[in-house]
């Protein structure tokens, strides 16, 4: 039900995101999506990736700092509301949330939402009573 | 009593300085004479010190002629770390007037005390610094330097006060403010760690204003070390004449020793202050005009007397009598240490205080490095810091808490704002041995 994200600690240096992605690259690992969250000093890259061990193994090994967080990813209709409708469902379950990025996915007029919650059981079992799928590594990673 | 109330400017002899004069014969017996009481009287009073002479078989006696001060152990900040905060007092605190208080080498700082006596000797060394300097009675002295625990701020202010001059005790900081001062109160004297002057000058000319058009005419600057081709550059764009001030708070404050207006040299107050030259390898004392590490004996302080401070600092004592005529010998100006010590803005910093504050956060110290540099004059401290897998999260906030807490442990430790930088793992350079964890960018 939980999804492997892969975070990446960053220095304000140019040419280091593109290192981060030669690298996977380098090692035929396609990003499905990726955020960036930054501060002045520093930033965290966020990725969703296929194979996440083989490319965690891969960036350490390169000299990156990588740690691996368990997020959730559902689907919502992509339409004004759609992100609305989500967020209801989890705070009325009192659930935090940490951040959260989008994507649009292949799947047509779908996007796909990724939450890192404070309890991600509640906010799973939250959505999946509001009769809302959460997605499964399979249903993110399968080509269609 | 000497007169506190000198203005003449033509002469150049202060009455206040008249024991700068003292024929050689006379100084050294003077000395002898204080050294056997200081000895006697410490021995008498100073568990350390009774301990150290009697492992080395000396008792006060054996101290028959100066050269005897070789005999006598050495003390080390070490020591007064160990001690605090009264382990080395030789009088009862009923007796005592002041404490100050300055940087150790690890968490705790260390104290030191006064009489009413030593605050008046201390008092003396500083009348005798600003008369070496050409300050009289009516100069408006503006004294930049801390005021509270560091010994800088009320050093130069009883001095200042003594000598007949208006004191402004503005302390540091506020840099529009001091120019504001000095422009208004038509300022003829300013005291502050020569950096700070540098960013007075970037001040007063951001707000229009040309030092060398001021009635500041004489600059007294120290608690840092300084060039030659700084002291140039700060008379050419103040229009003043600076003089270079030596102290430290385990001796008494500033006031140790002073340039005249030959500004070759610092002399030594050495009718209180008795300086010597020492290799710091063997420990052997060297003869005038040698290089070695500055060592210091409180011939005349009460409350907490100091026999062969160690003071590593580097330097050595001018064989060559002063053109000025003053027999109190001259040392030469400070410029390197022999231990690891950090001066930022004025403040002695030890790496182990930053090892101290990245213990208080983590369990194992992280890879972490210091980086000076200064901007418009004042000294900006980095602290670069690892960040390892318990660190990391993933989320940023808790990352800048971190951030914030190092910043804050550093605070408690130096009261110095630093700025923390979180790197990536690897990032630090790792060398053979000692780390060189140091990267000191700041142009003397």
């Amino acid at each position: 039900m939980k999804i492997n994200q892969i975070a990446v600690f960053l220095q304000n240096k140019p040419g280091h995101l593109s290192g981060i992605c030669r690298t996977l690259c380098d090692q035929g690992i396609n990003i499905v999506t990726l955020s960036l969250a930054d501060t002045q000093q520093f930033g965290i890259l966020r990725l969703i990736v296929k194979d996440w061990e083989r490319a965690a193994r891969s960036l350490e090994a390169a000299g990156y700092l990588v740690q691996i967080r368990e997020v959730v990813a559902t689907e919502v209709d992509d339409r004004p509301g759609g992100m609305a409708e989500v967020l209801d469902i989890v705070s009325a379950a009192g659930v935090n949330i940490e951040y959260v990025y989008a994507f649009t996915f292949q799947k047509h007029n779908r996007a796909v939402l990724v939450f890192r919650f404070d309890n991600a059981d509640k906010a799973i079992e939250a959505i999946q009573a509001a009769g809302r799928n959460v997605l499964t590594p399979v249903d993110l990673f399968t080509e269609e | 009593m000497f007169s506190a109330t000198w203005s003449d400017t033509n002469s150049p002899l202060n009455p206040v300085s008249a024991m700068d004069y003292l024929p050689r014969e006379q100084l050294r017996t003077l000395q002898l004479h204080r050294l056997k009481s200081l000895v006697e009287h410490t021995y008498a009073n100073v568990e350390l010190f009774r301990r150290r002479m009697d492992e080395r078989g000396l008792r006060p006696a054996h101290i028959q002629r100066l050269e005897d001060i070789a005999l006598l152990p050495f003390t080390i900040k070490a020591d007064l770390r160990d001690t605090y905060p009264f382990g080395l007092f030789a009088r009862p605190l009923k007796d005592l007037v002041r404490f100050h208080a300055s940087s150790g080498t690890t968490g705790k700082p260390i104290v030191v005390a006064y009489t009413r006596n030593d605050i008046n000797v201390w008092r003396d060394g500083v009348m005798r610094s600003l008369a070496a300097s050409g300050c009289i009675a009516g100069d408006i002295v503006q004294n930049a330097y801390g005021y509270g625990l560091f010994t800088g701020g009320l050093g130069l202010h009883y001095g200042a006060e003594s000598i007949g001059a208006i004191v402004v005790p503005v302390s540091g900081g506020n840099s529009e403010r001091q120019i504001m001062f000095m422009r208004d109160f038509g300022s003829t004297v300013v005291c502050c760690t020569p950096s700070y002057f540098l960013h007075l000058i970037e001040t007063a000319r951001q707000l229009g204003i040309d030092m060398r058009e001021l009635p500041l005419r004489i600059g007294i600057f120290g608690a840092e070390p300084w060039t030659d081709e700084m002291r140039r550059r700060i008379e050419a764009e103040a229009g003043i004449t600076a003089y270079d001030i030596y102290g430290l708070s385990e001796i008494c404050g500033p006031g140790v020793a002073n340039e005249c207006q030959c500004q070759n040299g610092l002399h030594v107050f050495e009718d209180h202050f008795y300086p010597e030259i020492i290799d710091p390898e063997t420990l052997e004392p060297l003869p005038d005009g040698t290089e070695g590490e500055l060592v210091f004996t409180t011939l005349t302080k009460e409350a907490m007397p100091i026999i062969r401070y160690r003071t590593r600092d580097l330097s050595c004592i001018e064989a060559e009598p002063c053109p000025c005529g003053r027999t109190i010998r001259r040392i030469r100006r400070i410029s390197a240490r022999s231990d690891d010590m950090l001066i930022i803005r004025g403040v002695n910093v030890f790496p182990t205080q930053i090892e101290a504050a990245l213990l208080a956060i983590d369990e194992t110290l992280p890879h972490y490095g210091i980086i000076l540099t200064r901007t418009g004059g004042l000294d900006q401290l980095e602290i670069q810091v690892e960040v390892t897998k318990q660190h990391f999260s993933d989320e940023v906030r808790s990352l800048e808490t971190l951030r914030q807490r190092i910043g804050e442990a550093i605070f408690r430790i130096i009261n110095i704002r630093a700025r923390v930088t979180l790197v990536e793992p690897n990032t630090i350079p790792r060398s053979e041995g000692k780390a060189r964890r140091v990267r000191d960018l700041r142009q003397q």
